[in-house]
């Protein structure tokens, strides 16, 4: 193996590159100008971004258990785009005074976490896979538990640690019946080896469990809420966003690539668990009074709606995920971009503290009802067309069912993300949250996000050169 | 090879073994228990892993492996969680699960 062969890995070599770097700003930096390092770090990640998407030549590292393909560099270069997003919105908050002794510490975990997803995204083989999902796991805890005088965050750090851990075991029990059955742990060596057994089916069945905690699906969603009150507004942003999109790209690439023996059967346990997320997450999301807590259950319901891309098991299933998480990261990340602005300045997190947010704040209400209306879908905003390639590719299959169910369920999210437009716009309030005006950072990434929604909404090429790259995992 | 032992007596230890964490980990109301209960569960897969690779699959070591991995892994996230517990006793002065309840519904 030459040194050349190493690029092939450049993803993660970069990001290692820049969170030691961003160390080293931090040892030998002006200890009376910590708040450079959020510079250094925006403008290194930038440049990791940037460098993310020059064309290289696909291949496989490490006997086949690290691989690249231009399918999994794109969801790299998705995910580093949001995290530069997250990135840039957490400026502003890291500025602040209790901040300032732990400004680093938060890039280099949120860029250990990434690096594990990258890992993750890349593995060709279940030692890979689960060395990526811990990397992208336990730093996650750490930063939901950063702000050490907090008690919501310490319980947050606790609940996401314990559930993690207890998930990553009973995905692992999973595995162990997949090796005990075909002898290798290798994505295309079990693809060939599995028969359809019954121990292979509830070693998937596990598997799926594990996964699902994970994603937050509906049963296994009930640490999701608490964990993204409780963790700091960004903090948040990153987890529901980033960590959640991760977890889908290889729950989908998993599937897709040694699961489809069995897919009679990963075809039912999806279809009962999309029903319930979507259904439940959606339910729930109605009678939430913290905006947090809002888009956690918008975020679960969300996930109900991916999970209709993945059942039809297609070419075109493939697409419409990676679409749909490009525009879920640009919408989440507005709204919560517009909560974590007014959380920083004013400290208001609640849905009756933004009645009358409109007459004092009228650009930041407008990019939270874009935001919104993205996420409920309506067009002509990119959400739209996100959930219209899901179901089409549902429907493609024949579940003209489920689609009549997420349909129903589409109208019930419109209802609450109403709820929160008509707090802004209609409602009057005695005390509105009074004007004021965000800094530069936070400014320019709710500009992007803004772009990002109406641009993968209208630019049709968007979606042709994801389909045209999902040809194989 | 074959040293008497029958794979499937590991199989049921390692089924116990896990089925003892999950109970554990339900019912238990001290951290550091309900911790110990999840240890429980990836000790079970590193005996499945070993018992599979050692009976099935002598000629390769992937299993055992894994399951060196696997403990290294779990100790990383224990000092986590013990981190993060710590900071609870400080926060919450106690670490029952029942009495840090900031967020409901």
């Amino acid at each position: 193996m030459s040194l050349a062969n190493f690029l092939v890995m450049r993803h993660e070599l970069l990001l290692t590159a820049a969170a030691l770097l961003v160390l080293m700003g931090e040892i030998f930096g002006d200890p009376l100008k910590k708040r450079s390092v959020n510079l250094l770090t925006v403008v290194l990640f930038s440049a990791v971004t940037i460098i993310g998407f020059l064309p290289s030549p696909p291949g496989s590292l490490f006997g086949g258990m690290y691989i690249a393909t231009e399918m999994r560099l794109l969801m790299k270069n998705i995910l580093n785009i949001g995290a530069l997003l997250v990135i840039i919105q957490s400026v502003s908050w890291l500025s602040k005074d209790e901040n300032s002794g732990k400004i680093s510490e938060y890039y280099i975990l949120l860029i250990s976490t990434l690096i594990g997803m990258n890992f993750m995204i890349s593995a060709g083989h279940f030692l890979m896979f689960y060395l990526g999902l811990e990397l992208a796991t336990i730093p996650a805890a750490a930063l939901a538990a950063y702000d050490r005088y907090s008690n919501k965050s310490a319980e947050a750090g606790i609940k996401l640690i314990l559930l993690s851990a207890f998930s990553s075991g009973i995905l692992l029990y999973g595995l162990t019946m997949v090796y005990g059955t075909t002898g290798t742990l290798y994505f295309d060596e079990i693809s060939d080896l599995l028969v359809n057994g019954n121990l292979q089916v509830l070693g998937f069945i596990f598997f799926f469990a594990g996964m699902a905690f994970k994603i937050s699906i509906v049963p296994f969603h009930l640490w999701a809420a608490d964990v993204y009150e409780g963790a700091p507004v960004n903090i948040t942003s990153y987890l529901s966003v980033i960590s959640k999109g991760a977890a889908l790209f290889i729950f989908v690439i998993v599937l897709f690539s040694i699961f489809p023996v069995i897919i009679e059967s990963w075809q039912k346990t999806i279809y009962v668990t999309a029903v319930l997320t979507m259904t439940i997450g959606n339910l729930f999301a109605i009678r939430q009074q913290n905006l947090k807590r809002f888009l956690a259950f918008s975020s679960i319901s969300q996930a109900g709606y991916i999970l209709l891309g993945i059942i039809g098991g297609n070419q075109l299933g493939m697409a419409s995920v990676v679409y749909y998480l490009v525009v879920y990261i640009f919408s989440n990340l507005a709204a919560f971009g517009v909560v974590a602005a007014i959380s920083n300045v004013k400290g208001k997190e609640s849905i009756e503290e933004y009645n009358g947010l409109y007459q004092t704040n009228p650009g930041l209400s407008l990019v939270m009802l874009l935001a919104l209306f993205s996420l409920a879908g309506i067009p002509p905003f990119a959400g739209f067309f996100g959930k219209f390639f899901l179901f089409t590719a549902a429907a493609q299959k024949g579940f003209y069912l489920l689609v009549l169910i997420a349909l129903l369920n589409t109208i019930i999210s419109l209802y609450y993300y109403l709820l929160v437009v008509k707090a802004m716009f209609i409602n009057k309030s005695e005390a509105p949250i009074e004007k004021f005006r965000s800094d530069f950072p936070t400014r320019f990434a709710l500009g992007i996000c803004v772009a990002g929604i109406v641009i993968t909404g209208f630019a049709s090429i968007i979606f042709e050169v994801i389909k045209d790259m999902s040809y194989g995992i | 090879m074959n040293t008497g032992i029958p794979l499937q007596y590991f199989l049921i230890l390692a089924a116990i073994m896990f089925f003892v964490g999950i109970y554990g980990f339900l019912t238990r109301r001290n951290l550091i228990t309900i911790l110990m209960s999840v240890e429980l569960i990836l000790n079970s897969v590193n005996i499945n892993f070993l018992a599979f690779n050692r009976y099935l699959f002598p000629h390769k070591m992937e299993g055992l492996f894994f399951s060196l991995f696997v403990i290294g892994v779990a100790a990383a996230e224990a000092a986590v969680a013990i981190a993060i517990i710590i900071n609870i006793y400080r926060r919450f002065a106690t670490i029952n699960v029942e009495d840090v309840n900031e967020m409901k519904y």
